[in-house]
């Protein structure tokens, strides 16, 4: 593989940039692989990257059913972080916060990962004593978590409404200095290219049609492009897990539904945080191109749409102006949605099933794109190891049958139903 | 934005509903041995189809009458709305 450097971009850039090799291969699917990963997004490719650096398993494919990085990870609001009170997340994400500082490093791509750090505004007291609570469970942990007062929030964010007469005003928040963005398509491009370098297949336009599974083992897949024979096969199809689910008889604890973003036109840097709104569901950030990037509630029925609808834009963005006023002024440049696995009790799944060779992770529900290594990391080592991570361990199928629930907003269930 | 026929008010706008969820969902009988799996497929397992949805939504902002609305999880199209108590044809 070329390895990407200033110099060969000095030496392509003299001969007119003819020489690049490609990043990654379009292979036609073989007739047997060790394991078989569905879906090509930024999930699907890290743990075949994993399979293959980690546990030296090379003869794997990765099955998409149209092209690599098209779903989710493009889509998302490129937010990382590992801000969570319950140690299952906490941990899981710092290990995960830990392979995105090394990631660029390690993957040959810039993947342009910037730690500017997250404030989650308080509008309360209570909510103030919450986040109180919740940095210290994170501090505990060995993640960063600073409690800002209402001053200290304003010096860092003065764009914010600190006037008397609002709703909702700032009391103050709770910031992970270490959180940030990073550029999300490159993600899926770092990953792809470096597992293709290493012999994973990566088939696209490949649409997976059912499966084989014989006395409780799976024996290999079905697709459009022809009969596949795999030992194993992991299921990262965020927002398609109902769907492929159907196929294989399970019915899962997962809803799928359609969650929105939107940028506005690029302004001059006035934001260098990514701030949540903690009176609704909203969170802004600003983009090297200078869009403000923001995001907030799921359109709030069961969609497979992968387009959204006009009042829940209307209703975030409310939140977006009520926190930061001058965000009015700005005209919207593109707005877009993705289909989430909403899981049950607002966390993921990271599991073995009932079928033996039969791997499942899903339930990212809003944050599947900080967890892309680490997901990729444990399902990788679930995969080859048969059995789970310790750090993957509280991600488990059964916690709902057994009453084990990661339930980080103490919603209980359907944490999304408002 | 969609449109909702509410079977006691006519058609109004998605803004003045709130969704419930899945309407084919039965309670385990009262009065009876439930199973851990019969619970467990009643409080969190859906099958979220791709394509026709029964669902309940609740005309909130309206007559506050939850009504079962048969919908198309894809296209968005509604085919039909019925009362709360109407069995689903």
């Amino acid at each position: 593989m070329q390895k990407y450097s200033i110099f060969s971009l000095v030496k392509n850039a003299l001969t007119g940039h003819q020489n690049w090799d490609l990043a990654w291969k379009d292979p036609n699917p073989k007739e047997e692989y060790d394991v078989v990963i569905i879906g090509g997004g930024g999930h699907g490719l890290a743990t075949a990257y994993y399979l293959a650096k980690e546990h030296q398993i090379t003869k794997v494919a990765i099955i998409e059913k149209g092209w690599i990085g098209g779903g989710n990870v493009g889509r998302n609001t490129t937010i990382i972080r590992s801000n969570y009170m319950h140690d299952e997340n906490g941990l899981f994400s710092e290990f995960g916060m830990d392979l995105w500082r090394k990631m660029s490093q390690d993957l040959n791509y810039n993947v342009m990962f910037s730690p500017r750090g997250i404030i989650n505004l308080a509008h309360s007291d209570a909510q103030m004593n919450a986040y109180a609570r919740r940095g210290n469970s994170m501090r505990l942990n060995g993640i960063d978590a600073v409690l800002l007062n209402r001053e200290e929030v304003k010096e860092l964010i003065p764009m914010a409404d600190f006037s008397d007469n609002v709703r909702f005003p700032i009391f103050g928040g709770l910031m992970q200095p270490s959180a940030g963005t990073a550029r999300h398509d490159a993600v899926a491009w770092g990953y792809a290219r470096q597992a293709d370098s290493m012999g994973v297949d990566i088939i696209q336009n490949c649409e997976v049609t059912g499966f084989d599974v014989s006395a409780g083992k799976i024996k290999g897949i079905r697709t459009s492009r022809g009969n596949i024979k795999a030992k194993k096969v992991g299921l990262c199809v965020a927002g398609s897990t109902n769907i492929l689910a159907e196929k294989l008889n399970m019915t899962l604890p997962i809803e799928t539904h359609l969650l929105q973003a939107c940028v506005s036109e690029p302004i001059k840097p006035v934001l260098d945080k990514v701030v949540t709104f903690g009176a609704g569901h909203f969170y802004v950030s600003q983009s090297d191109k200078g869009e403000m990037v923001m995001g907030g509630d799921l359109d709030g029925y069961n969609s497979y749409a992968q387009r959204g609808n006009l009042p829940t834009l209307q209703h975030v963005l409310t939140e977006g102006i009520a926190m930061m006023p001058f965000l009015s002024k700005l005209k919207m440049l593109r707005t877009w949605g993705g289909i989430m696995d909403m899981s049950m009790d607002g966390s993921p799944i990271i599991d073995k099933t009932h079928i033996e060779g039969l791997y499942l992770n899903c339930g990212w529900c809003y944050g599947g794109f900080k967890a892309t290594p680490a997901s990729g990391w444990t399902f990788a080592h679930t995969i080859a190891q048969d059995r789970v991570h310790e750090l993957n361990a509280g991600y488990s199928l059964n916690r709902f049958s057994t009453g084990h629930l990661i339930d980080e907003k103490g919603l209980g269930t359907k944490t999304w139903i408002s | 934005m969609l449109h909702i026929k509410c079977p006691h008010c006519g058609m109004r706008s998605q803004n003045e509903f709130s969704y419930g969820g899945d309407a084919t969902v039965k309670r385990p009988e009262l009065n009876k041995e439930v199973t851990d799996q019969e619970w467990d497929n009643f409080v969190y397992n859906r099958v979220s189809p791709r394509g026709k949805h029964f669902e309940l939504w609740q005309h909130l902002s309206g007559c506050r009458q939850w009504i079962k609305v048969e919908r198309d999880t894809a296209t968005h199209e509604i085919f039909k709305t019925y009362k709360a108590n109407e069995e689903i044809a």
